[in-house]
């Protein structure tokens, strides 16, 4: 948590920064987080996970065509936020963009108090790994191990704990959704709702500050919806975990804590 | 990296069949790599043993030379040319001189050389024409009085011999080793006694103890070898009479200059063995080079093998590639899993290539190879230098590393949005 702190510390005061993150840490409303970040960033729930400032995005094949238009938003400690909109209205890009991943846009990203404009492929990748959970639509599972393995490899990767704490920490997590019992199975022998609650399981192995899913729900039954749903629920009120959805599922984004809801490239709530 | 290396033999274990077929590429050609380069090298060593074994890196000698200085030379050296111009002599009138053949000082030429640092061996010869009278026919011959031991010892003289034992040579009065093809003709075996007439019409009886095939045909029909002491009594000469000496160096390479230092200290004649044979080093050298070509060629085809299966591997693995980025493993991480992989392949097929090359060298060592040029030899020669193999090996890794660089840094270029968003 100490070193949250630095990382805080150093994203507010680097106000010399590069491009708009700097103006867009100053110019941010609530400059009671940026206080508050100085005292103790841990003992305060309201402080930013993810600050969003002034981010645009074009297409620029064939003809240049904006997709996002000067966003910006905030997502707080423990917060459960679900991004709607029409499809096409730039939902998904924006998820790609807070994830780092896509790194071609205008304007500011901090996450845990990080400017992550301009860092390298390597950082980026730490950032992910440490501090982003990623559900799909899709599941994406590496075919090729067993679910437990897949929960395993970002714990691994991280190599903050030794292999076997890793691989007790993926079984309590798989535990926890209920799949401890097809541990040993390849991730292909598993059902739509399974695959998908092992990538939950996945998302949670580093103890991530946030949860990004991309319609985690798109592709389940209502039945597995629920499930899915309940398990987010569950995340971010026991471990204080942030959660960001994309979701066109308006059942499932009236039950979260906050709704944002995009058209055509802008926020509009 | 070990998390890099199990996710790598995860990948590759998921692509069994492909990457077996990738492994046996590699392991073909480094094992027809290991096969040929032991293969030709040992037919070099052959080859060139013929010669070389039998052949001094430095021989001494006197050559029989017309005098560089005519004595109408020193007259004129007397007298400055006032003109300035040069003069040419036209009488030549000294012949070359009517002298012995032999080494002058021979045994301190010797013991010079044995102390020098440089040299491995020194061993007096004196060689002596002769006829050889088989009835009423007198066949021409070369008698060379040898060192016995030396000769064993330094230039493989047992190798050479097809019938009778060298150390009868050594030490028994009055014996001689005739050359197969001299034998053949006088029809004389071991134990036979035959007679020797020398330039100076001395005539001796001479015992066969052995029978020498030099793989030379011309060589055999004339050389013979007797101990040193028979022939200078041959030739009624003393014991420090010697025609040639013969050193043998700890490094080949120095001989050329040595052989000049040796001309100009000891006031003799010196020959090195480059010059003497300069055909077989070009010899070897063109077939080390093929045989290296065809290796290198075999190994550029497997590491296109590799690299195809890389490419299609990668093109099936782009949404594991991606959900490897997303989780936080970044372009390097993907780009070292994708080189381990190959460099896996290269491995496994490298190292089963260097057994394979192995067990195909040991079953070209017992096909029979009999020729009637080469009396020692009753299989086909091959070299198990452990060069070789690690030249194969090091080669095999290279390649693979190459044909592995190329697909991993594209999946390491792999952006997951696109791959996650195209669905």
């Amino acid at each position: 948590m100490s070193d949250q702190r630095t990382i805080g510390t150093r994203g507010g005061s680097s106000s010399v920064g590069p491009q708009t993150s700097a103006g867009v840490l100053k110019e941010d409303p609530s400059q009671t987080s940026a206080g508050s970040l100085k005292e103790d960033p841990a003992a305060s729930p309201s402080r930013n996970i993810l600050e969003v400032r002034g981010v645009s995005k074009s297409f620029h094949d064939p003809v240049t065509i904006p997709v996002l238009k000067e966003v910006s938003l905030d997502v707080k400690r423990g917060e459960f936020v679900s991004i709607t909109g029409k499809s096409g209205c730039g939902k998904s890009t924006l998820l790609y963009i807070l994830s780092t991943m896509d790194t071609d846009y205008e304007g500011a990203v901090a996450i845990d108090g990080e400017p992550t404009r301009g860092l390298s492929g390597e950082r980026l990748a730490r950032i992910r790994n440490e501090k982003i959970g990623f559900v799909f639509q899709f599941h994406y599972l590496l075919t090729e191990f067993s679910v437990i393995k897949n929960v395993m490899l970002p714990g691994l990767k991280l190599g903050k704990y030794s292999a076997q704490e890793v691989e007790h920490r993926a079984m309590e997590r798989l535990r926890e959704l209920g799949m401890h019992d097809q541990a040993l199975k390849k991730a292909n022998q598993l059902s739509g709702g399974q695959k998908q609650r092992v990538a939950i399981a996945r998302a949670l192995i580093n103890d991530p500050l946030i949860i990004m899913g991309d319609e985690p729900t798109g592709n389940l039954d209502s039945h597995n919806s629920a499930i899915v749903f309940d398990m987010f629920k569950k995340i971010a009120s026991e471990h204080e975990q942030s959660l960001l959805v994309v979701t066109h599922d308006n059942d499932f984004a009236a039950r979260t804590d906050r709704i944002i809801e995009m058209d055509d490239g802008k926020v509009m709530t | 990296m070990k998390l890099l290396l199990s996710i790598a033999l995860t990948l590759l274990r998921a692509k069994l069949r492909q990457s077996i077929v990738a492994a046996v590429g590699v392991m073909f050609s480094i094992t027809m790599f290991v096969t040929l380069l032991g293969f030709m090298n040992g037919l070099n060593d052959l080859l060139d043993g013929l010669i070389l074994n039998r052949t001094p890196h430095v021989r001494l000698y006197n050559e029989l030379q017309a005098s560089p200085t005519q004595p109408i030379a020193y007259a004129y050296r007397m007298q400055p040319t006032t003109s300035g111009v040069d003069t040419h002599h036209f009488v030549r009138s000294v012949k070359p001189k009517d002298e012995l053949p032999r080494l002058r000082n021979a045994n301190a030429i010797m013991d010079a050389l044995s102390r020098d640092p440089r040299v491995l061996a020194v061993s007096p010869r004196l060689v002596a024409q002769v006829f050889f009278n088989v009835g009423t026919v007198d066949l021409n011959g070369q008698v060379s009085g040898v060192d016995v031991m030396q000769e064993i010892r330094y230039y493989k003289f047992a190798d050479y011999l097809v019938q009778g034992d060298p150390h009868d040579l050594a030490t028994g009065n009055n014996t001689v080793v005739l050359g197969k093809g001299l034998a053949d003709m006088m029809e004389a075996g071991i134990g036979e006694v035959v007679q020797v007439t020398t330039a100076t019409g001395e005539r001796t009886m001479l015992r066969v103890v052995g029978i020498f095939q030099s793989g030379i045909a011309d060589v055999d029909k004339v050389q013979c070898f007797a101990n040193i002491k028979t022939v200078q009594k041959l030739l009624s000469r003393p014991g420090s009479y010697y025609t040639d000496i013969n050193v043998k160096l700890h490094d080949l390479l120095q001989a050329p200059a040595m052989a000049k230092e040796f001309s100009v200290r000891f006031g003799v004649d010196a020959v090195d063995i480059q010059t003497a044979n300069a055909q077989f080093e070009t010899g070897s050298s063109v077939r080390n080079i093929i045989s290296y070509a065809v290796g290198i060629v075999l190994l550029i085809v497997a590491g296109f093998g590799i690299y195809n299966i890389l490419n299609m591997m990668i093109y099936e693995k782009l949404d594991a590639i991606a959900i490897l980025k997303a989780t936080g493993f970044s372009g390097s991480d993907v780009r070292r899993i994708f080189l381990l992989l190959s460099m896996v392949i290269g491995l496994l097929g490298g190292v089963s290539g260097l057994l394979g090359g192995f067990a195909l060298q040991n079953v070209i060592d017992i096909i029979p190879f009999n020729t009637s040029a080469l009396p020692t030899i009753k299989t086909y020669p091959i070299d198990y230098d452990p060069k070789y193999y690690i030249i194969a090996v090091t080669f095999a890794l290279l390649t693979t590393w190459i044909a592995g660089w190329f697909p991993a840094r594209k999946a390491s270029e792999v952006d997951p949005v696109e791959i996650i968003r195209g669905k």
